[in-house]
């Protein structure tokens, strides 16, 4: 065992970090506020297209589509180092992590050439347009419809959580286009103009008091039958697809306050002669959320042992995003409780502030890119080899279900 | 980053695993004959090199590190094949190799060629391995008792006592379970499998171990390494209970389908699959920086301690719910690891202790990282 990097590694690190060093200061958004949104979109779109132009972007995308056709272990290495510097990536995530590689999986060449390049530099923002307000985890059960006129296809439908649509210029777009089939049967995959009629976006804002997800309504919106990726009735292994491309997503929050943060601010409190880390109680709550954050730490090591290895990360990485958003709401929540009532007024700019922020957005963490629960079935079905969920309505015609 | 063992050690854990195969049968015959272990299991570990394994070469042994000891060790928690491999493998040995000294050369190649069987005696009723010692040492000779003390069918015992050229610390010494003034009286416990015993000891001599007045330094050193080896043997038989509910859910049919179509078993397993992962990240840091001799081996103990603790006894507990009235029997396998998680979870301690050194360690990390900032 050890946990050095390999020569090529090393070197590749060596190479990723002065660059950072040289370039990631000039697009800090050290100084833009968490809300200053159209401030944090400048800058990403900036810090996107400095990348793009020294071959940091789309890392393990294949040469051809325009990628740096490197291996997964650069892609971890860069992410690890980049996280070390305040930069904005947020906009770009979902298209690079997943709109992109399926636009090149499924489209022509000619199609990929168009598109590839654009977002690569940050100059088109892309959005993934799967959930609706009636199919969350049940991503099968979308309504939104497409009917087949000619060459072209008209949509109507609504879309939601859709993060940054309000920002993007292209969607990837999952709609209904035969009722008449079982539910994962009917489904058929496009990419979509964000501009084109009949698409409005309304901003959501969360709990946290961000708006950077939306609702997207279809009225009647036309999409050329050439922006369609995959087969018709191939909707949903293309989204499969998509989906797979999060896996490689390892990394660890990147503002998230630390366990050393936690032992910190238990330290500060002062209550006669001791301090709060002085109480069993608190230590062992400590000592708990230690395990399950370095525990994190030490999968994600695992993961990237694999990858090095130039293996696929083993199932073991299916437990990081279920464990990392209740251990952030625990540890956020925990770290308020310390303070008592001096954690109840909002101030910026105190120890507290991330505990506070993360106490907020935790819930949201809990359900985006899959719910707990929906997480747990996958580790019990997928990696447990457990039976399937009774699904009554898995081989019913879509529009004969209640 | 190589944070995996090697293929050698995953070759070494493939023997390991075919040895202790049918250790769950061992285990229930032991319970019916009253052995003290499986004495031809044992000569089977011995004769494939298992008690030698970690002592060095000069002294007998085969001279592989904490590394091969913990696929090992995990293995045999997943078997509960009973033999006293972590008395006297994973505890007696490694206190040896620790303290050092005439008696650990003398005792360490019997060790390793198997003609001796050691085990470790630090508790007196209460606490764990780092209780102040009330037994004394007079003249070479031990007076005072001890207990629980594991495999007391062992050939010496590693002892904590004071001594009067001490100005109140403690010591370690090895003590001839057979010689005179030694009474081991048997005692009924938790854990059914591994035997257990008061040790009176009337005037038994001893041989010094270590340093004198080092029994503290020593047994928190101990507390470390005993922790780290026991999360492996832990992690074994959290895997075997999950293992056990899976194949239940997979076949057991109830409300006309499996029982693990509903989410309320599945999400459970979930779970538990989730703990184990977590314990064996830890387990795999503590076992490097015991292989390395790291200064982070408080810290990657605590945190392998808890988190296999943890594991286990989850597993331990939800495998006898899972299987429901016949997880309750005394023919059913799961009580044997219930009895085995309490019997680890107690042996080195419990979660507050652990989680007191866990802080401590997080402490100190803090205080060398920002001394260093300041260098």
């Amino acid at each position: 065992m050890n946990f050095e990097d390999s020569a090529a590694e090393a070197a590749y690190r060596k190479q990723v970090s002065a660059w950072l060093a040289e370039h990631a200061p000039a697009w800090s958004t050290a100084g833009a506020r968490r809300d200053s949104e159209a401030e944090i979109v400048r800058l990403a779109r900036g810090w996107q297209a400095c990348k793009a132009a020294a071959g940091y972007v789309g890392i393990t995308w294949p040469c051809e589509v325009g990628g740096q056709g490197g291996n997964a272990i650069q892609q971890v290495i860069f992410s690890q180092e980049e996280a070390r510097h305040r930069v904005a990536t947020m906009p770009f995530q979902v298209g690079m992590g997943m709109c992109i590689p399926t636009v090149y999986s499924f489209a022509s060449h000619a199609v990929a050439q168009r598109y590839v390049g654009p977002a690569m530099r940050g100059e088109e923002i892309w959005c993934q347009l799967f959930s609706e307000p009636a199919a969350g985890s049940d991503l099968a059960g979308i309504r939104t419809r497409a009917l087949r006129d000619g060459d072209r296809w008209i949509v109507n439908g609504q879309k939601v959580w859709t993060s940054w649509a309000h920002h993007s210029d292209y969607g990837l777009l999952l709609v209904r286009s035969d009722a008449g089939l079982p539910k994962h049967k009917g489904l058929t995959m496009f990419y979509v103009d964000m501009r084109a009629p009949g698409v409005d976006v309304r901003q959501i804002r969360g709990m946290t008091g961000e708006t950077d997800f939306n609702e997207v309504f279809f009225t009647d919106v036309v999409i050329p039958d050439s922006q369609r990726l995959g087969d018709v009735g191939q909707g949903w292994k293309v989204a499969m697809t998509t989906l797979m491309h999060e896996r490689f997503a390892i990394g660890r929050p990147a503002d998230a306050p630390s366990v050393d943060e936690l032992v910190a601010l238990a330290r500060s409190v002062r209550s006669s002669e001791q301090t709060l880390l002085d109480n069993a109680a608190v230590r062992e709550a400590i000592a708990g959320f230690y395990v399950r954050d370095a525990g994190l730490d030490f999968i994600r090591m695992r993961v990237q042992t694999s990858l090095s290895k130039g293996r696929a990360p083993g199932p073991e990485a299916s437990v990081l995003k279920l464990v990392m958003a209740k251990t952030r709401q625990d540890i956020g929540a925990f770290a308020m409780d310390l303070l008592e009532s001096g954690a109840i007024r909002d101030t910026d700019s105190t120890p507290l502030d991330g505990f506070r922020y993360y106490q907020l957005f935790a819930p949201g963490l809990r359900i985006a890119g899959g719910t707990d629960e929906i997480l747990r079935n996958i580790i019990a079905e997928r990696v447990l080899g457990l039976p399937p969920d009774l699904r009554v309505d898995r081989d019913l015609p879509f529009n004969a279900l209640k | 980053m190589n944070f995996d063992f090697s293929e050698e050690q995953q070759a070494l854990r493939e023997q390991a695993r075919r040895l202790f195969a049918d250790g769950r049968s061992r285990a229930r015959r032991l319970l019916d004959s009253g052995d003290a272990h499986d004495a031809s299991l044992w000569t089977q570990l011995v004769e494939m090199g298992l008690s030698a394994a970690a002592i060095p070469e000069p002294l007998g042994g085969v001279g592989l590190g904490a590394l091969e000891l913990c696929v090992v060790a995990e293995e045999a928690g997943r078997s509960l094949a009973p033999v006293p491999f972590a008395s006297s493998v994973l505890y007696a040995t490694e206190a040896l190799k620790l303290a050092g000294g005439a008696a650990a050369t003398r005792w360490l190649p019997k060790l390793a060629d198997g003609s001796a069987i050691g085990t470790v005696a630090f508790t007196e009723g209460h606490g764990t391995w780092d209780a102040r010692p009330t037994a004394r040492v007079e003249n070479g000779r031990l007076f005072g008792f001890k207990e629980p003390v594991a495999d007391p069918a062992a050939d010496f015992a590693i002892v904590s006592a004071t001594s009067k050229a001490l100005n109140g610390g403690y010591d370690w010494w090895l003590v001839d379970l057979h010689a005179e003034g030694v009474v081991v009286q048997a005692i009924d416990t938790l854990d059914c499998l591994r035997r257990h015993a008061r040790i009176e000891f009337d005037g038994a001599p001893v041989a010094a171990l270590g340093q004198l007045g080092d029994g503290a330094r020593l047994a928190s050193r101990m507390l470390d390494i005993a922790a780290v080896l026991t999360a492996f043997e832990q992690l074994g038989g959290a895997e075997a209970q999950l293992e056990a509910c899976v194949d239940y859910a997979k076949t057991r049919r109830a409300f006309g389908s499996l029982i693990g179509v509903n989410q309320g078993v599945k999400h459970r397993l979930a779970d538990m699959y989730a703990k184990i992962q977590l314990a064996r990240g830890h387990c795999y840091y503590a076992a490097w920086a015991l292989s390395t001799t790291a200064a982070q081996l408080p810290l990657a103990a605590a945190g392998a301690r808890l988190a296999a603790t943890d594991a286990f006894s989850f597993a331990a507990e939800e495998a006898i719910e899972l299987h429901g009235g016949i997880g309750f029997t005394w023919d059913n396998d799961c009580h044997l690891y219930y009895r085995r998680a309490r019997l680890l979870a107690l042996t080195l301690g419990n979660r507050s202790r652990w989680s007191d050194r866990l802080v401590r360690a997080l402490c100190l990390r803090r205080a060398n990282a920002s001394s260093e900032a300041a260098a």
